[in-house]
């Protein structure tokens, strides 16, 4: 989809969800919400990891950022006594705009990283959200975290609309845009170089990317998004505290990613339901389990975490490309067993040799020959 | 051989004064001087390990000189690599150099990006100018493709291509940006005699596009059929410069590099 074509495709599939939350229960509503604050940092996954080939374990710490940010900014509005929209949206801008300062200050020194040392670096900050919250425990407020004071749904909404369908609206808005944005970015100028880096830094900088400022903005712009997905969570749970965001949700989402498919930001929504609705069903099914307390306690959290780490395994082994790389492969068997076969020359022809260039040289460039395509050599 | 014409007034399009590299105790480059007249196609032989490609990477910036330096067109020049292409010099590398992530044509989109003039920030809200831009780089490197003649594998991932078309999608990107100077590192290797043969027509073309080209390669036929002039280096010192009639003469490159006829 070109970039002039997403926006209305953003706008159609926001409509949509938004009418779906008329039918949904207020509970599936605020797992809606959920789902799309996950979205959003998951997509910003996508293009870090999947686009950019950098390996980050500290995704959870760039959603902290943005909850925390939000949570400041919204609190000290309440304070100063503002109320209405602008008590929704500034909120949420702090939330993009600190992360995206993380992710400014840690892409600086995660661009000079690959690999391993990378994810090591980046699983250190995730690590630390616990101690900087003790830290500055009078703002941020230790490991209690944070209450927030949100703005709830306009007065003219309230009776026909729950809280719980408001808090979804947003949060759709909210990933709608920001899937249109990466979107956009991964199918320009910036999604080329991005990956240009990640298959050769040395070749792209001689195509005259700029690799350093590529992988730094690839940190921003992925931080951005975790921010605004750990906006809307805190918006959706009224608090920020350290222990929502662990490294445990960091392999969360990392797992989700790639059980998606980490190469497409369509595979990022399918990790992002799984992320949500895989635990909620398996703590159902072990809620319904003839079991012993204890045991049923034990399982609690514990049984989603293997299912899911199962899940990767098998996606690993049997779907590198994820859930999306499945679709894609089926959709594609689909629409190839609906077409007549080519003829057998026409098809050997096309298959060995690749000369079948168009007509000559444009007019007014200069000729170059043109035979070299028919090569069949091999290095 | 090539007949090619230099202006003696003009400075050359690349000029190595004194150029030494040294990676630790040993010295790949040692006191190399010579000059690539603009317009003009410059070949450098060697046995591996002479100092070839350390010299490419002097002038792309990937390794500094510890001493001497570098003219571009008469200016000083202090090469940094993502900065290449705005200052008009374009590198194929050793092997293909393509990015398998990105289909042929967005391969050689990104060997204008010294051209481009959008963003990031024109690209995420699709701004008008993001679409301009796309389609002038699309535009462009649809004619550097066709040029080549492999417009038709615009949409294809290179790796499943054959080894001939990814050459010249590497050539192409290079091409791409209409550079002044371009090198070109051992594009011949991996190519059949036959395909060799075209790509020494493609690069004699080459200057009439106001291009110099500078050749690393080991296939001295090439080398000796499209260059005016061949530097030679052994051990990273420069042991003969000329035509490709007085290269082929010297006992000193017959002794490094070119070997005797057994008798």
């Amino acid at each position: 989809m070109t970039p002039s074509k997403s926006l209305p495709a953003a706008a159609g599939a926001a409509a949509a969800l938004i009418g779906l939350t008329f039918v949904l229960e207020p509970f599936v509503s605020y797992q809606l919400a959920t789902v799309c604050a996950y979205l959003c940092a998951i997509a910003g996954l996508t293009v870090l990891t999947g686009s950019g080939g950098q390996l980050s374990l500290g995704q959870a710490a760039l959603m902290a950022g943005g909850a925390y940010s939000y949570a400041l900014c919204a609190n000290a509005m309440a304070e100063a006594g503002i109320e209405g929209p602008v008590l929704l949206l500034a909120p949420l801008a702090a939330a993009v705009l600190g992360a995206a300062a993380m992710g400014l200050v840690i892409g600086c020194a995660a661009g000079r990283l690959h690999g391993p040392y990378l994810a090591g670096f980046t699983l250190a900050l995730v690590v630390a959200i616990p101690a900087v919250t003790s830290t500055f425990s009078e703002m941020l407020g230790g490991d209690q975290g944070l209450w927030i004071t949100v703005e709830k749904r306009p007065d003219a909404l309230r009776g026909t609309v729950s809280n719980e369908q408001w808090q979804s609206w947003l949060a759709i808005l909210c990933a709608v845009a920001v899937m249109a944005v990466l979107h956009n970015l991964l199918r320009g100028r910036f999604g080329r170089q991005l990956r240009a880096v990640r298959d050769n830094s040395a070749a792209a900088a001689l195509a005259g990317v700029n690799v350093a400022r590529t992988k730094i903005v690839s940190f921003t712009v992925s931080a951005a998004a975790a921010g605004l997905g750990g906006g809307l969570l805190a918006y959706v749970t009224q608090s920020a505290s350290p222990g929502a965001y662990s490294l445990v949700l960091s392999l969360y989402l990392l797992m989700a990613a790639v059980i998606g498919g980490i190469g497409s930001l369509t595979g990022a929504v399918w990790g992002a339901l799984i992320m949500v609705f895989l635990p909620h069903s398996i703590n159902s099914f072990t809620a319904d389990l003839p079991v012993s307390p204890d045991l049923a306690q034990r399982l609690d959290g514990n049984l989603a975490i293997a299912v899911f780490g199962t899940v990767l395994v098998l996606v690993i082994l049997l779907a590198p490309r994820g859930i999306q790389g499945l679709i894609t492969a089926a959709v594609r068997r689909f629409r190839n067993s609906g077409t007549e076969p080519l003829p057998e020359t026409t098809a050997g022809t096309a298959g060995s040799t690749g000369s079948a260039g168009p007509a000559g040289p444009v007019p007014g460039t200069a000729s170059l020959p043109t035979k070299l395509s028919t090569t069949k050599g091999q290095p | 051989m090539a007949v090619q014409h230099t202006d003696q007034s003009v400075p050359p399009r690349l000029r190595f004064s004194d150029i030494s590299v040294r990676f630790g105790g040993l010295t790949a480059l040692d006191g190399v001087s010579f000059a690539v007249p603009a317009g003009a196609v410059v070949g450098i032989i060697g046995p591996n390990g002479a100092g070839k490609t350390t010299l490419f990477n002097v002038v792309c910036g990937f390794n500094a000189p510890a001493a001497g330096s570098l003219e571009l067109d008469g200016d000083t020049f202090r090469p940094r690599p993502h900065h290449l292409t705005r200052r008009g010099v374009a590198r194929t590398m050793q092997g293909l150099g393509l990015f398998s992530g990105l289909t042929v044509l967005e391969n050689v989109m990104l060997g204008l990006e010294g051209s481009a003039r959008h963003g990031a920030l024109q690209d995420a809200l699709a701004l008008p100018r993001s679409r301009r831009g796309e389609a002038r780089l699309r535009e462009r490197s649809l004619q550097a493709l066709d040029e080549l003649g492999i417009a038709s594998h615009a949409a294809s991932l290179p790796d499943t291509l054959p080894y001939g078309v990814r050459k010249k999608t590497a050539l192409a990107r290079a091409l791409a940006g209409s550079p002044r100077l371009l090198l070109l590192d051992e594009p011949a290797g991996g190519l059949t005699h036959e395909d060799i043969d075209e790509l020494a027509g493609i690069i004699r073309a080459i200057p009439a596009t106001g291009c110099s080209v500078v050749l690393v390669e080991h296939h001295v036929d090439l080398v000796m059929s499209v260059c005016g002039r061949i530097a030679v280096l052994d051990f990273g010192k420069l042991i003969a410069e000329g035509t490709p009639a007085e290269i082929g003469a010297n006992p000193a490159v017959t002794d490094a590099y070119l070997g005797v006829e057994p008798v």
